[in-house]
C-alpha cells in the first residue's frame, strides 16, 4: 500500500470545507430473514440457516417478513422521519458470489421511512442537525472468506468459500444528507452520530447493534471544497468502518489525504475506500461513479408495502423514550456535573452505566469505573469499551466488593482484568485467585512488626499525633503483603500499639 | 392406442370414481403412448414412469379402502419444465440446468400430488420459455401431432403437442404472453392463461414476474375447469397470489350460456395481418354465439398498436434481473475457462455456454432497457404503456362483458421459417400480450381448421378476477362447435404413425 501524503489538520480545514455523509447499515433482530422463514441469527455454522429462498434456487419467490417492517418503521419514527404509504421494493442488479439471486432485494424511489433529522451532540458540547434522506429496509449478503492470498480480499485469493446464513438477514439502511458546517468536529461528528444511532436502535430493542459483529456498519462520504465555492467537491466512500474509533479516524485521514491532494492540484478519484485499522489509514477500492449502474427497478415478485396510519401511530406511540429525553433523565437521577455528563455521553456509556446502576452500583462509582479504568483498557487495546467482555453487572460487583472492603483499589483493578480475559465474575475470581485483602490480624501485626524493627520511632512519633509517620510503615507492610493488605486496617492497628505502649 | 388416452379428463375422472378403470391403468397407457409416439413429437423432456405409477398405485390404494378423493383423484397429467419438481429434472429447457434436481415442489406440484394426480413427465419449452414454436429449447423442438414439419406453438409446445398427441389428458402451462394460448391455437386445444395472482408462481422459474402465469392446458374447456380449480388459490409463498378465490371454474364451465352476454370484438385484432382462413372462423364463430343470444359490439383499444413494443422492454428487463442467478455458483452448469479461473471468468464462461441465443438476445436488450440513462425512454415508457393498455381494457368492459379476437394471426408455421426473424416471431403474439400487460384473464379454444389445413383458434378476455366468465362463454362456443362438426376438434386431427 502506497503511503498517502497528508496535510497538517489544522492547515487542511484552513483551506477547505469539510462535506460529509454518512450511511449506516443497521442489522434487525428479527426472529427470522427478511423474505424467507430461516433464522436470523449470527454464529450457526456456516449454511445452516438456508433455504430455497434465501439461496436463490430458481423458482422461488421472496415474502415480506412483517416484524422487519414493524422494525423498520420504529426506526423511521424514532429518525424523525415521514413513513411512507407505499413503500416500494427495488431490485438492486449486480453480480456477486455473496449475492444469491445476483440482485439485492432493496428499495429505492420509494423507502419506507424519509425527511428525518437528529440532533447530535460532538464532545465540545457543540450540537449539530444531521439531516435524514431516508432509511429504507433491504436483505444482507452472504459472507465471503477469502482462502490463500494475502490481502484476504477476493483478488489473488486461491479460493472463497460463502456463508449464506446472513444472506437474506434484514438491514435498514440509513442515510444522511450531505453534512456542512462541522469543520474541525467533523470527524466527531461522524462517530456521535453512529453512536447515536446505535443508541436509538437498542434503545428500540431492533437491533443487537454490536459493531464488532456487523450489526451496524457504516459508510463514510467525504469530500472537501474550498470555501466559498458553491459546487460540492468530488466525494470518496470509506466502507464498512466497524467501530466508532474508526470513523473518527476514517474521517480526518480522508480530509488529511484529499487535502494533500488539492492542494497539489490533483483531482480526487470518485471510489469507495477500505479503512485499515492497523496502519490507519485508507485504499483505493473500487472506482465508482455517479453512472455506477444498478439498474434499478421495483421489485415485481412483492407487491408495495402499505402500512396502515393506524398501524403507524400504535407504533408511534410504542416508541421508548428518545435518547435526549433519556439523558436528561438519567443526569438528573445520578446527579452527575454537567461536564461529568458529558464525557459518559461522548464515551457512549450511558447503557453501561445505567446498567451498573440497576445492578445495586452507587451512580459516582459506576461512572468511575467506565470513564477511568475501562475506558484506559479498551484504549490502551485500541478497541470500541462496547467490544470489552464486560457488564453492567460485574462493574456493580467490583464496586460492592471495593465498598465491602474485600479489595483495595489496586486489586480491584486487578480483577477487572481478569474479568475481561473472561476468567468469570469479580467474586469468582477473588475467590479462585484468593485475591481478597488481607485484614486477618496476625498476618498483619506480624508484618507490622517486620517494619516497626526497621523504624523503631514511628510509634513515637503517632503516639505524639504524627500520623503522616505512619505512611512509611503503611507502605513497606503493602509492599511486604504484595499490596493485599487492608491497608485502613494497617492503620488502626498501628494507633491500637502506639496507644497501648 | 389405447381409447382411454382419447378420452376427456372428465370421463376419465368419471370411469376412475365408478372403478371402471384405475389409476395405474390410465397412467399406464399414457405411458405407452408416449413410448410409441414421443420419438416423433418430442413432447417431454423427462418422462417419470416411475414415480407416475407409484403415485397411482398409492391413490387406487386410497380410493379401494374408500377414501373420499379429489374429483380428479388418479387422473394422470403433464407438467411444464420450467415448474420445480423434486422427482424430476428441472431444466426450463436450457443447457445452464441440465440435470438440476430442485429441492423443493413449485406450489402447483404441490397441489397436484395433493389431489392425487400422477404426473407423466417434464414437458418441453423454448429455453427460459423464451419463443413460440419451441426452436429455442436447448434440447431440441417439439412437433406439432397435426403436421410434424409445422411448430407446435411456443413457448409450451411440449404441454400443447403432449395433450393434441393423447400423451396426456391435461398439462400445466405457463404464459408470460401468450405460451399456454399461441400452442393451443396451433393444435387445436384449449389454454388458459388466468388472472394474474390467481395461481401460486412459487416454483416456476421465473421469466417476467410480472407478466408470467401459470394454467391449464386441456382438449376441452370443462377440463381446464377443473384443473384450474385444482391449482388456483392463495398462496403465502407468493405475496402478487390473489388473497381471495374466484369460485368454482367448473361451475361456470357446466353453466355455459351467452344469452344477453356482451360480446366486444376489438378492432385491432381483427382484419388486417390476420391470415383470410383464420378471419373466416372467427367470423362463423362469432355468428354463432350472436345466433345463440350474445350481442356482437365492436371495441377500440388504440393502445395495443404499442403492447408488442412495452412487452419485448418488459419482459426482457424483468427475465435479464430473474436470470441473474444462473451463475455456477449454487446450482446447474459450472463452466471453468482456460487460464486463471477468477469468478467473473467462471460466471461469463458459464453464461457463455449455458445460455442459448434468444436467451442472450433477451438478457442484452433487458439489460440496456434498464441502464441509467435509457430506463426511462425504454422500461418508464414500457410501463406508461402498460397503463394505457389497462386504460383500453378498462373501458371496452364498459362496453362489454368479455373481449373477444382470433388467437394469433396465423396458423402453425414450418419449422425454420422465422427462426432468424426475431420480429416476425414476436408478432405471433399479437393478441396475447395484451391480456398480459393488463393481468386480465385469457382462454384460447380451437373454432375449426385454416390455412394449411391447420386449426385456428379463438380467444376470449374478461376483466382481472373474472375468469369464471371466460369458461361459461368458452364453453358455451365449443357446444355450438361441436354440435356444428358432431365432434371435438381433436377428432379431426390425423392419426401419428406409430412406433413400436
Ligand atoms: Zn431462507
Amino acid at each position: 500500500m502506497a503511503k498517502d501524503e497528508l496535510m497538517n489538520y489544522e492547515k487542511a480545514l484552513e483551506q477547505f470545507e469539510v462535506v460529509i455523509g454518512l450511511e449506516v447499515h443497521v442489522e434487525l433482530n428479527t426472529n427470522t430473514k427478511m423474505f424467507c422463514g430461516c433464522r436470523n441469527e449470527f454464529g450457526d455454522e456456516p449454511n445452516t440457516n438456508v433455504c430455497p429462498i434465501c439461496i436463490g434456487l430458481p423458482g422461488t419467490l421472496p415474502a415480506v417478513n412483517k416484524s422487519a417492517v414493524e422494525s423498520s418503521i420504529k426506526i423511521g419514527l424514532a429518525l424523525g422521519c415521514e413513513i411512507a404509504a407505499n413503500g416500494r421494493f427495488a431490485r438492486k442488479n449486480y453480480f456477486y458470489p455473496d449475492l444469491a439471486k445476483n440482485f439485492q432485494t432493496s428499495q429505492y424511489d420509494e423507502p419506507i421511512a424519509f425527511e428525518g433529522a437528529l440532533d447530535v451532540e460532538v464532545p465540545s458540547g457543540n450540537s449539530f442537525k444531521v439531516q435524514i434522506e431516508r432509511a429504507h429496509m433491504e436483505e444482507d449478503a452472504g459472507k465471503l472468506t477469502h482462502v490463500g492470498g494475502t490481502t484476504g480480499r477476493i483478488q489473488g485469493a486461491e479460493y472463497s468459500l460463502v456463508d449464506y446464513n446472513r444472506a437474506g438477514v434484514p438491514l435498514v439502511e440509513i442515510v444522511t444528507k450531505p453534512i456542512y458546517g462541522a469543520g474541525a468536529e467533523a470527524p466527531e461528528l461522524a462517530a456521535a452520530y453512529v453512536r447515536l444511532i446505535r443508541e436509538i436502535v437498542k434503545g428500540l430493542g431492533v437491533s443487537e447493534a454490536k459493531m464488532e459483529r456487523g450489526n451496524v456498519r457504516c459508510d463514510a462520504n467525504v469530500s472537501l471544497r474550498p470555501h466559498g465555492q458553491e459546487k460540492l467537491g468530488t466525494r470518496t466512500e470509506t466502507k464498512n468502518v466497524n467501530s466508532l474509533r474508526s470513523i473518527e479516524r476514517a474521517v480526518r485521514y480522508e480530509i488529511q489525504r484529499q487535502a494533500a491532494l488539492l492542494a497539489k492540484g490533483t483531482s480526487i478519484v470518485q471510489e469507495t475506500r477500505h479503512w485499515h485499522e492497523d496502519k490507519g489509514a485508507t485504499s483505493a477500492g473500487r472506482p465508482k461513479s455517479d453512472t455506477d449502474d444498478y439498474r434499478f427497478f421495483p421489485e415485481p415478485d412483492l407487491v408495495p408495502v402499505q402500512p396502515s396510519k393506524t398501524w403507524i401511530e400504535e407504533l408511534r406511540s410504542s416508541l421508548p423514550e428518545q435518547p435526549a429525553e433519556r439523558r436528561k433523565r438519567v443526569q438528573s437521577e445520578w446527579g452527575f456535573a454537567d461536564l461529568e455528563f458529558r464525557d459518559v455521553v461522548n464515551a457512549g456509556l450511558l447503557d453501561q452505566i445505567e446498567e451498573t446502576v440497576k445492578a445495586g452500583a452507587k451512580p459516582q462509582a459506576a461512572r468511575k469505573w467506565w470513564t477511568g479504568e475501562i475506558s484506559r483498557i479498551a484504549n490502551s487495546q485500541e478497541k470500541d469499551i462496547f467490544e470489552l467482555e464486560i457488564s453492567g453487572q460485574h462493574v456493580a460487583e467490583l464496586a460492592s466488593l471495593v465498598d465491602a472492603g474485600k479489595l483495595n483499589d489496586r486489586l480491584a483493578r486487578e480483577v477487572l482484568t481478569y474479568v475481561l480475559e473472561g476468567e468469570g465474575s469479580p467474586a469468582e475470581i477473588v475467590a479462585k485467585r484468593g485475591l481478597e485483602v488481607v485484614s486477618d490480624d496476625g498476618a498483619l501485626i506480624a508484618a507490622i512488626e517486620a517494619a516497626l524493627a526497621k523504624q523503631p520511632d514511628v510509634l513515637d512519633a503517632i503516639a505524639e499525633g504524627r500520623m503522616q509517620a505512619a505512611g512509611a510503615v503503611i507502605g513497606a507492610v503493602m509492599q511486604a503483603m504484595k499490596g493485599s493488605a487492608d491497608a485502613g486496617r494497617v492503620r488502626e492497628l498501628l494507633i491500637e500499639m502506639a496507644n497501648k505502649k | 392406442m389405447s381409447e382411454l388416452t382419447r378420452k376427456s379428463a372428465s370421463e376419465l375422472a368419471g370411469l376412475l370414481q365408478s372403478g371402471e378403470i384405475s389409476s395405474v391403468e390410465l397412467t399406464q397407457a399414457h405411458l405407452d403412448r408416449t413410448a410409441a409416439v414421443d420419438e416423433q413429437v418430442h413432447s417431454y423432456l423427462h418422462v417419470g414412469p416411475t414415480a407416475a405409477l407409484a403415485a397411482a398405485t398409492e391413490i387406487d390404494k386410497r380410493r379401494a379402502a374408500g377414501e373420499k378423493l379429489h374429483p380428479l383423484a388418479g387422473v394422470p397429467i403433464a407438467v411444464k419444465d420450467n415448474l420445480t419438481t423434486t422427482d424430476a429434472p428441472t431444466t426450463s429447457g436450457s443447457k445452464i440446468l441440465e440435470g438440476w434436481m430442485p429441492q423443493y415442489d413449485a406450489t402447483v406440484v404441490k397441489k397436484l400430488r395433493a389431489a392425487g394426480m400422477p404426473i407423466l413427465g417434464k414437458t418441453n419449452l423454448d429455453e427460459f420459455a423464451m419463443g413460440s414454436s419451441t426452436e429455442f429449447s436447448a434440447y431440441g423442438p417439439s412437433k406439432n401431432p397435426w403436421d410434424l414439419n409445422r411448430i407446435p406453438g411456443g413457448s409450451g409446445g411440449g404441454s400443447s403437442s403432449a395433450v393434441s398427441s393423447f400423451q396426456a389428458p391435461l398439462a400445466i402451462g405457463s404464459d408470460t404472453g401468450g405460451s399456454i394460448r399461441y400452442p393451443a391455437f396451433v393444435t387445436g386445444t384449449v389454454g388458459i392463461k388466468p388472472t394474474y395472482g390467481a395461481i401460486s408462481r412459487y416454483g416456476l422459474i421465473a421469466l417476467a414476474s410480472s407478466l408470467d402465469q401459470i394454467g391449464p392446458v386441456a382438449r376441452n374447456v370443462l377440463d381446464a375447469a377443473l384443473l384450474q380449480d385444482v391449482i388456483a388459490g392463495h398462496d403465502p409463498h407468493d405475496s402478487t397470489s390473489l388473497p381471495e378465490s374466484l369460485g368454482s371454474m367448473t361451475n361456470a364451465a357446466q353453466n355455459a350460456d351467452v344469452k344477453g352476454m356482451r360480446i366486444g370484438v376489438i378492432k385491432q385484432l381483427t382484419g388486417e395481418g390476420f391470415q383470410p382462413e383464420v378471419s373466416a372462423r372467427f367470423s362463423e364463430s362469432l355468428e354463432l354465439l350472436k345466433n345463440a343470444g350474445a350481442e356482437i359490439v365492436e371495441v377500440s383499444c388504440p393502445s395495443f398498436e404499442y403492447a408488442i413494443a412495452a412487452y419485448y422492454l418488459i419482459l426482457p428487463a424483468e427475465a435479464s434481473s430473474n436470470l441473474a442467478k444462473f451463475d455456477s455458483v449454487r446450482f446447474g452448469l459450472r463452466v471453468t475457462p482456460e487460464g486463471t479461473p477468477t469468478i467473473e471468468r467462471v460466471m461469463a464462461a458459464t453464461r457463455e455456454a449455458g445460455f442459448g441465443p434468444e436467451v442472450k438476445r433477451r438478457i442484452i436488450l433487458g439489460t440496456y432497457a434498464l441502464s441509467s440513462g435509457h430506463y426511462e425512454a425504454y422500461y418508464g415508457a414500457a410501463q406508461k404503456v402498460r397503463t394505457l393498455i389497462q386504460r383500453d381494457f378498462n373501458a371496452a368492459f364498459e362496453k362489454a362483458d368479455v373481449l373477444v379476437s382470433p388467437t394469433a394471426p396465423a396458423t402453425a408455421f414450418r419449422f425454420g421459417e422465422k427462426v432468424s426473424d426475431p420480429l416476425a416471431m414476436y408478432l405471433n403474439d399479437i393478441a396475447t400480450i395484451p391480456a398480459n400487460l393488463a393481468g386480465i384473464p385469457g382462454i384460447s379454444i380451437p373454432n375449426g381448421i385454416a390455412e394449411n389445413n391447420m386449426p385456428s383458434g379463438i380467444q376470449f378476455l374478461a376483466p382481472a378476477r373474472e375468469d369464471a366468465r371466460l369458461y361459461r362463454v368458452g364453453s358455451a362456443l365449443e357446444k355450438m362447435h361441436e354440435d356444428l362438426w358432431g365432434k371435438n376438434m381433436m377428432a379431426f386431427a390425423p392419426e401419428l404413425e406409430v412406433s413400436n
